[in-house]
């Protein structure tokens, strides 16, 4: 097929990915007027953010009057270790309420308090309750009331389409090429501006709470475009993932059981978070069990915080400690026991996936047994350099918003912090986009550029008898779970940098049989193409980066090194060659940072 | 630990399709769609099939299993007998498009119709309401549904009578109740039940309530009811709007 005859669509703005942040880029833009588009890899509705289950964090002050936008502040960039940017912590703190309050005008069903108001649990970094939810499924409600917000919206959808090019001409943004899973097909979307909302990186190791879909293919889009990522060193290893049984290894465990009362335990028996406080947040947590149960319990103004609610670079680093220690539980996890701090219809109410999970997949009754759980591949701070007001990308026209954009939550990700994200930035990323989108010059498209990227997507039907793209994926999992995964230093990264140059070559070679109707051999030889763009970014900043710093641990530099706190790793094609150089983020303005060292 | 199990997959397209069998290895705790990714993997790249959170939440690996409705991602292996082959099919009420995979554009069509979400006013110049746990927890139910379409699978209007042009279903029921019951809500949906809807044509067999992998009683406290408010409706408005009122 060529490009004179290809299926093509023309809008203002092309939102690729339909998760929250997508959905509620999407709604906005068709709000401002904008013809658009919504592009998702799977069906709608079945994006991440379903998987989100603790709650959407937003200062509204609803169970602990003193909260407000300034404490979520401070919270958000000393959870981030001082490395966000700043004024986009300021933005998510300060527009989340209003974003909460809106879903909840077009639908959703929050749990509530005793006097009709929107609930707030308790979670990881947050002083205060923070988290708007709905028992532990947050992220369904979420993603089922933006959807069904957007179908009213007039915004056309295109489900099971997968872009894997985006066209800059003249400077800017100008089309976008994507397939069918169904047929195959090519299909061609002109636009003055598009929304990259496609999540996170998190298929790229293998032990991992993310699906098939996130391969990185925003972050790598972006980067094929000339857009600079940031902070790739960054990837998120939640601390509860399931261990046991093998298939069901790295599903995610939501930190809202640690934030209704769950405790972390080791083979000992021991509570062992005790034993981690570090520094920055010594004072802030119980130093005793019986201050953290009469916490729990429910006595928040006398008590402080079970050490469990630390920020999650922490409590992984400390299960993973325990573990090598030889302190682990019989399938390599610990034990996060939530049946003696609470009874039964509690967590059935409280916790109603958690239980059915678990009763399904392991066998286990969490209202009588401990779980065991392990560290996973769970959400990358890093992402598309975005402007803090706009979204927008270095590349004119093209706008990042929810996981694929960086900079929001710096050096590790606050739980609850990502399901605002999705709302604040989604819809300021829309609005902008929609303004870009009408004015937009949609300039030209070569035919003869699409051509060549049409035959360079089918071209792994021309190798029959190549290697098959599963093999390759699963080599490349190992790689970076070996070599770029939770505990870093200089040898591995390089080693896993010299893997990743011969899976390139692999990649390159590898063949897929059968048609071009749902393919999942094809789809993953192309998602590779992503997959090792976002391991080599973050591999090689995680090697530059030559200090610890949030979720970002290199054995060989321990310590952080206040120096490199505001540096940023910037990645960027140059011809064929992926560059890295180190920035400096612009100062935090004087009475924000005396906020965040003093307190709110 | 391992065994070998004898696993028989529906493969083709609509025009031409048969079963075929793989001998795949198993592990502990491993559950059908696991096995279909290992064949997947090693034996059969080009094999489609629907997959996303592989926990349960999404609901986009629906299948027959053994000729039933279910959720691929949670069925254990270990739930069937080792010496039989196990079948896995399509779902069978929707067209499909290849091997497991089918097209359920349809469902995304009729959820498009239903009238959407209208609060009342805000009960507070802050533009914020209250509602209370009681009161939510009932629509709230409704709202656990993942979107598997697998009640609309085995609901015989659909799956025997393929009366898709005239019937929504029950998850699209469900999804209506989830705003009728809404306790902010104030648009009427009776017409749209009754008429495109056909709400009538159920006959509360309740094998939706059965294949709900979410356990929503999606019989009794989703589709009963709403029958009640569309006659009721028909025949006492005074009744009608008292149930409005009173939720």
């Amino acid at each position: 097929m060529a490009a004179a005859n290809l299926r093509t669509h023309t809008y203002d703005v092309v939102v690729i990915g339909a998760g929250g942040a997508g959905l509620r880029a999407a709604i906005e833009a068709s709000a401002q007027q904008a013809k658009v588009a919504l592009v998702c890899k799977s069906l709608l509705g079945k994006a991440h953010t379903v998987m989100a289950e603790g709650g959407a964090a937003a200062a509204l002050g609803n169970v602990m009057g003193e909260d407000n936008w300034r404490v979520h502040f401070r919270d958000t960039m000393r959870g981030g270790k001082m490395h966000n940017n700043w004024r986009m912590a300021q933005i998510l703190a300060q527009e989340a309420p209003d974003r909460i309050k809106e879903l909840e005008a077009w639908g959703a069903l929050f749990d509530r308090t005793p006097d009709g108001r929107i609930n707030q649990r308790p979670f990881g970094g947050h002083t205060y309750s923070r988290l708007a939810h709905v028992g532990d499924r947050t992220g369904l409600e979420m993603i089922r009331v933006l959807q069904d917000k957007g179908v009213h919206s007039g915004i056309d959808v295109h489900m099971e389409c997968t872009v894997f090019k985006l066209f800059v001409t003249g400077g800017g943004i100008a089309g976008a090429l994507a397939y069918f899973r169904e047929t195959g097909r090519f299909v061609l979307f002109r636009a003055g501006a598009i929304v990259l909302a496609t999540g996170g990186i998190g298929k790229a190791w293998q032990i991992t709470s993310n699906s098939w879909e996130y391969t990185g293919d925003g972050h790598a889009l972006a980067y094929d475009a000339g857009a600079e990522l940031i902070d790739m060193e960054f990837v998120q290893f939640h601390p509860t993932g399931m261990v046991w049984p093998p298939s069901v290894r790295g599903i995610l465990v939501t930190e809202g059981v640690r934030g209704e009362g769950g405790v972390l335990k080791n083979a000992t028996g021991e509570r062992f978070m005790f034993r981690y406080m570090p520094d920055m947040f010594r004072g802030d947590f119980a130093e005793t069990e019986a201050e953290a149960d009469a916490w729990v319990k429910g006595d928040r103004k006398k008590n402080r915080r079970p050490p469990e609610l630390l920020t999650r670079d922490v409590v992984s680093k400390a299960i993973t400690r325990e573990i090598a220690e030889g302190r682990g539980s019989p399938h390599g996890g610990v034990y996060l026991d939530i049946a003696s701090k609470q009874n039964a219809d509690y967590i059935k109410k409280k916790l109603p996936s958690m239980y059915h999970q678990f009763k399904e997949l392991a066998q286990v009754d969490i209202t009588k047994d401990a779980m065991e759980i392990g560290p996973t591949t769970h959400y990358v701070m890093g992402g598309v350099k975005v402007d803090a007001e706009t979204q927008e990308a270095t590349v004119p026209g093209l706008y990042a918003a929810g996981e694929v954009g960086g900079g929001m939550h710096g050096a590790n990700r606050l739980g609850g912090n990502s399901l605002s994200d999705l709302l604040v930035f989604g819809r300021r990323a829309g609005f902008h986009a929609a303004e870009a989108g009408r004015r937009g010059s949609r300039s030209h498209i070569p035919d003869s550029e699409i051509d060549i990227t049409m035959q360079e997507a089918l071209a792994p039907f021309d190798r029959a008898e190549g290697e098959n793209p599963f093999a390759v994926q699963s080599a490349l999992q190992a790689v970076m779970q070996r070599h770029a995964g939770i505990i870093r230093d200089r040898l591995g990264l390089e080693t896993a940098l010299a893997e990743l140059d011969k899976l390139k070559v692999r990649a390159l070679e590898a063949g897929v049989t059968g048609s071009r109707e749902y393919n999942p051999g094809w789809h993953t030889a192309i998602d590779l193409r992503s997959l090792l763009v976002v391991s080599e970014a973050s591999a090689r900043a995680a090697l530059e980066r030559t200090e610890s710093r949030g979720a970002h641990t290199r054995s060989d530099y321990p310590d952080s090194d206040e120096r490199q706190a505001r540096e940023q790793i910037v990645i960027r094609k140059e011809g064929a060659r992926m560059t890295v150089q180190r920035e400096t983020q612009p100062p935090i303005p004087a009475d924000l940072a005396r906020l965040i060292k003093e307190g709110a | 630990m391992s065994e070998q199990r004898r696993v028989r997959l529906f493969r083709g397209t609509r025009e031409r399709g048969e079963l075929k069998e793989y001998a795949v290895a198993t592990g502990e705790g491993m559950v059908v769609l696991d096995v279909v990714h290992a064949i997947q993997a090693e034996q059969a790249p080009d094999l489609a099939v629907r997959w996303n959170c592989k926990a349960g939440k999404c609901g986009s690996c629906s299948a027959e299993i053994n000729g039933k409705p279910r959720l691929m991602c949670m069925t254990r292996m270990s739930d069937y007998p080792a010496d039989e082959p196990l079948t896995v099919t399509p779902m069978k009420a929707f067209p499909l498009i290849k091997d497991l995979v089918t097209d359920v554009s349809w469902n995304y069509e009729v959820n498009k119709r239903i009238p959407a979400f209208q609060p009342r006013a805000p009960d507070f110049p802050d533009g914020t309401w209250r509602m209370y746990q009681y009161e939510v927890e009932r629509p709230q139910e409704f709202r656990k549904c993942i979107e598997c379409f697998l009640c609309q699978d085995v609901c015989h209007v659909l799956r025997t009578h393929e009366k898709h042009s005239a019937f929504m279903g029950p998850a699209m029921l469900v999804r209506a109740a989830v705003y009728e019951m809404h306790p902010l809500d104030e648009a009427d949906r009776r017409e749209h039940l009754r008429h495109e809807g056909g709400i009538g044509y159920c006959n509360i067999t309740k094998c939706c309530t059965e294949v709900c992998p979410e356990s929503i009683t999606i019989t009794d406290n989703a589709i009963i009811p709403l029958k009640e408010r569309v006659v009721d409706g028909n025949y006492d408005p005074i009744a009608a709007l008292w149930r409005k009122l009173t939720g």
